[in-house]
């Protein structure tokens, strides 16, 4: 308590400095704004728009919105912020249990844990938000930016998500989702669509994070995914050191992943610029690779990943410097000290009960079966068992996409 | 007049404690709890208000070691028996519950595991205990709907609060003293716990139901079962001789699991069940749930961020030092802690038992 007292009296001091005798600012044991916000949220009516005007507000306590068709509207993502940097409750900056739902405009930075989180809801719209860490990343930072999960049309728009411990952009157990123009940055996970029914994911740039964009399904959950169109993204140089927590799914990313499949059915992407990703540009594997226990999942999930299509994309660079000593030894051995790892690598893992394609890539790419089911006794470049085409999937109808 | 005062004040004085009866508003919500006549202060000492039953459950939700004087009030009617959920009260009736520590000099207070009951004949000692806050769900046509009132400083009255507030104490464990922040809930966190149902998102009571009601209480007139003396005062219809019964966490009588399972129910199971705001997680901790991988036992997190605290499994049977249930249990950092909302501090004894309970389980994951 002594400690945050002081981190709080010092943080006041400094923003008091940083104004000089300007217009006042909020200072972080001021919470005014904290009240004034919190009532609006508690009298929202369906139909209310909040607007939250230009600033830096301070939070100890995390947000709640319980009522249906309410818009929080601030100034800018770069004007109207909202730090939770002294948070001392709550488990989210904002967490949402409402439908007919659109927040735009504003930033969230240094939330405690998720940034805001939407738990159940139909008609959600994110829209120029920024969610941040604003130390960079940190395996000490909330777990997500952009949290929609269990949710049915969800448009995420413009939005910029920075440092997230887990991801950055999240949509997870939901359907009907589009994901566009958005920017993800130094995050474990840049982009992630886990157990979604029918989502577009394009026109995002996914860099500098651990991995750019993955699509992943978990066993034990309401819903497992499937239909998912990632195309036109720009995913390059995602070679942070990954700083999710252990025992989390994407802990077991390795550093320099671009397009991470991992056992997800229908799944199609295309049209992507892929570059510089230092482990490889697509990784497809099944959730054995991922470190998750047998025992511990419903008998009835599908560990493998099927009716994956992947074309049109273009690669550059990438695979040069995996991540992890068994796939740097691995490429030493097959490729050279001065030789890369292919574009996608497989984790070899195949459904012998298979009734549809598994994997067909109509891209100019050598794929790395990897044999983790033969514990990599015999990895291999592999083309042939890819050979094959899948129809395309259909695109997403959304009315909040336009 | 004059003498119409002192005497008046004679008679109180002299006959103990003044009669108060609750009132149940419909509509409005007042500014004072007294209005409410559940509960008031009266001779140093928090009262109940006439016809009011407390009553207490067999294992509680733990808050920051506050202790809970749990209250039931209607105007008329009675509350339907019902097995595996809430009693169904009508409209009019009034629970409360009041948050209490055995208090010391200024912002300290004393971890106490005892929890004294509090009769209609003999009230809260306030000299000896400091209030926090009252919760009151109040049973309206439209459905229950959750109140929060802050005590004051003297302790005569609390007030409502929408926006809630965090009160900063120090928990004071024989030398020990621990800092934290106790948090008042805001109206619309209520429904974080509230709504057991995410997609219905209907508001209700917890804690009232057979299982946990089914235990002895210690009334002013003597020691009976409390869904005897619901009966009795004529605010439930009536209850099977058989009746399920929840275990009392920390009594040893009871196996590991029962006490377990129970401690988890109360403290877990209205966001962990298979519709609530945590099934998002795969990870059902209410008791009907018996699969496995649900209840945690070698289940990896889905969505967990740093509530992992760098482990594998939900539940690593045989190694709770490997569990990230037990993890989320003890750490304090209000990103990774469960439960979300309702404590800042660690529930040490829960944990010993959670601890217990998974070291004695034999599965092997790998």
């Amino acid at each position: 308590m002594r400690l945050l007292r002081y981190s709080l009296a010092a943080t006041t001091i400094a923003a008091l400095t940083a104004c000089g005798g300007q217009t006042v600012s909020e200072a972080p044991t001021n919470t005014s704004y904290q009240d004034t916000l919190l009532t609006q949220l508690i009298d929202a009516k369906p139909g209310d728009v909040i607007t939250i005007p230009e600033g830096t507000f301070y939070f100890d306590r995390g947000l709640s919105l319980t009522v249906d068709g309410v818009t929080i509207r601030g100034a800018g993502m770069d004007k109207t912020i909202l730090s939770f940097k002294n948070q001392v409750q709550g488990a989210e900056g904002l967490l949402v249990t409402a439908s007919d739902f659109t927040i735009e405009n504003l930033a969230v930075e240094d939330s405690v844990g998720d940034a805001i989180k939407v738990n159940e809801g139909e008609n959600i719209v994110f829209r120029n938000v920024r969610t941040e860490w604003t130390n960079g990343p940190d395996t000490k930072n909330g777990a997500y930016g952009l949290y929609p999960v269990q949710t049915t049309n969800v448009l995420i728009e413009g939005c910029v998500a920075i440092a997230a411990a887990d991801a950055g952009i999240y949509v997870g157990q939901s359907k009907n989702v589009v994901v566009r123009n958005n920017r993800a940055e130094f995050n474990v996970a840049g982009i992630e669509i886990e157990n979604t029914q029918g989502a577009d994911v394009y026109n995002n740039v996914a860099a500098n994070n651990t991995g750019g964009i993955l699509v992943f399904n978990m066993p034990n959950l309401t819903q497992y995914g499937a239909d998912v169109r990632v195309y036109d993204n720009k995913i390059y140089e995602n070679n942070t050191k990954n700083f999710g927590h252990k025992g989390t799914p994407v802990a077991s990313i390795p550093a320099g992943s671009g397009v991470v499949i991992n056992s997800h059915d229908k799944i199609e992407i295309f049209n992507n610029d892929i570059r510089d990703n230092r482990t490889a540009n697509i990784i497809v594997s099944s959730i054995y690779t991922s470190n998750y226990g047998d025992k511990g999942m419903e008998e009835t999930f599908d560990p493998y990943p099927e009716q994956i299509s992947i074309h049109g994309n273009s690669y550059t660079g990438g695979g040069n410097k995996p991540d992890g000593l068994e796939l740097k030894a691995l490429k030493t051995a097959m490729f050279g000290l001065k030789g890369k790892l292919p574009d996608v690598l497989w984790d070899g893992y195949i459904n012998e009960d298979l009734e549809s394609a598994q994997i067909c890539i109509q891209d100019d790419v050598e794929v790395l079966n990897a044999d983790m089911p033969g514990n990599n006794k015999n990895p291999r470049v592999e083309t042939e068992p890819f050979a094959c085409k899948i129809e395309p999937l259909p695109a997403i109808s959304l009315a909040s996409a336009g | 007049m004059r003498v119409w005062v002192l005497l008046a004040a004679f008679m109180m004085a002299s006959c103990g404690a003044k009669t108060v009866s609750p009132t149940f508003h419909a509509v409005e919500n007042p500014e004072s709890l007294s209005v409410w006549g559940i509960i008031h202060v009266s001779q140093g000492k928090l009262q109940l208000g006439e016809g009011v039953l407390p009553y207490a459950l067999n294992t509680p939700l733990f808050t920051d070691y506050a202790h809970k004087l749990r209250t039931i009030w209607m105007p008329e009617g009675t509350a339907q028996y019902r097995e595996d959920d809430i009693l169904d009260f009508p409209v009019g009736t009034v629970i409360s519950k009041t948050f209490y520590y055995p208090s010391s000099e200024g912002e300290i207070v004393l971890k106490d595991k005892g929890l004294q009951s509090v009769t209609a004949k003999a009230g809260l000692k306030l000299s000896e205990y400091r209030l926090i806050e009252t919760r009151l769900l109040v049973r309206r046509a439209q459905g229950w709907e959750p109140l929060s009132y802050i005590w004051n400083a003297e302790e005569t009255e609390a007030k409502l609060t929408r926006i809630g507030a965090i009160v900063k104490m120090s928990l004071a464990d024989g030398d020990t003293l621990t800092p934290f922040n106790y948090a008042v809930p805001n109206i619309n966190q209520c429904a974080g716990c509230h709504a057991p149902n995410n997609t219905t998102r209907v508001l209700s009571p917890i804690g009232p139901k057979a299982r946990h009601l089914n235990g002895d209480y210690t009334y002013a007139d003597g020691t009976m079962n409390q869904l005897d003396k619901l009966i009795a005062a004529g605010y439930l219809n009536d209850a099977p001789v058989e009746r399920p019964r929840s275990a009392i966490w920390n009594d040893n009588v009871e196996t590991v699991n029962a006490r377990s399972r129970a401690y988890l129910d109360v403290n877990c199971a209205h966001c962990h069940n298979p519709v609530g705001p945590a099934d998002t997680s795969g990870l059902h901790l209410n008791p009907e749930n018996q699969s496995a991988p649900h209840l945690g036992v070698c289940k990896n997190a889905v969505a967990a961020g740093s509530g992992t605290g760098g482990r594998k499994y939900d539940i690593a049977p045989g190694a709770p030092e490997n569990s990230i249930l037990l993890y989320r249990m003890k750490t304090r950092d209000p990103g990774a802690m469960m439960p979300e909302l309702g404590r800042s501090l660690t529930h040490v004894e829960g944990a010993e038992l959670i601890d217990a309970w998974i070291a004695g389980m034999d599965e092997v994951c790998e």
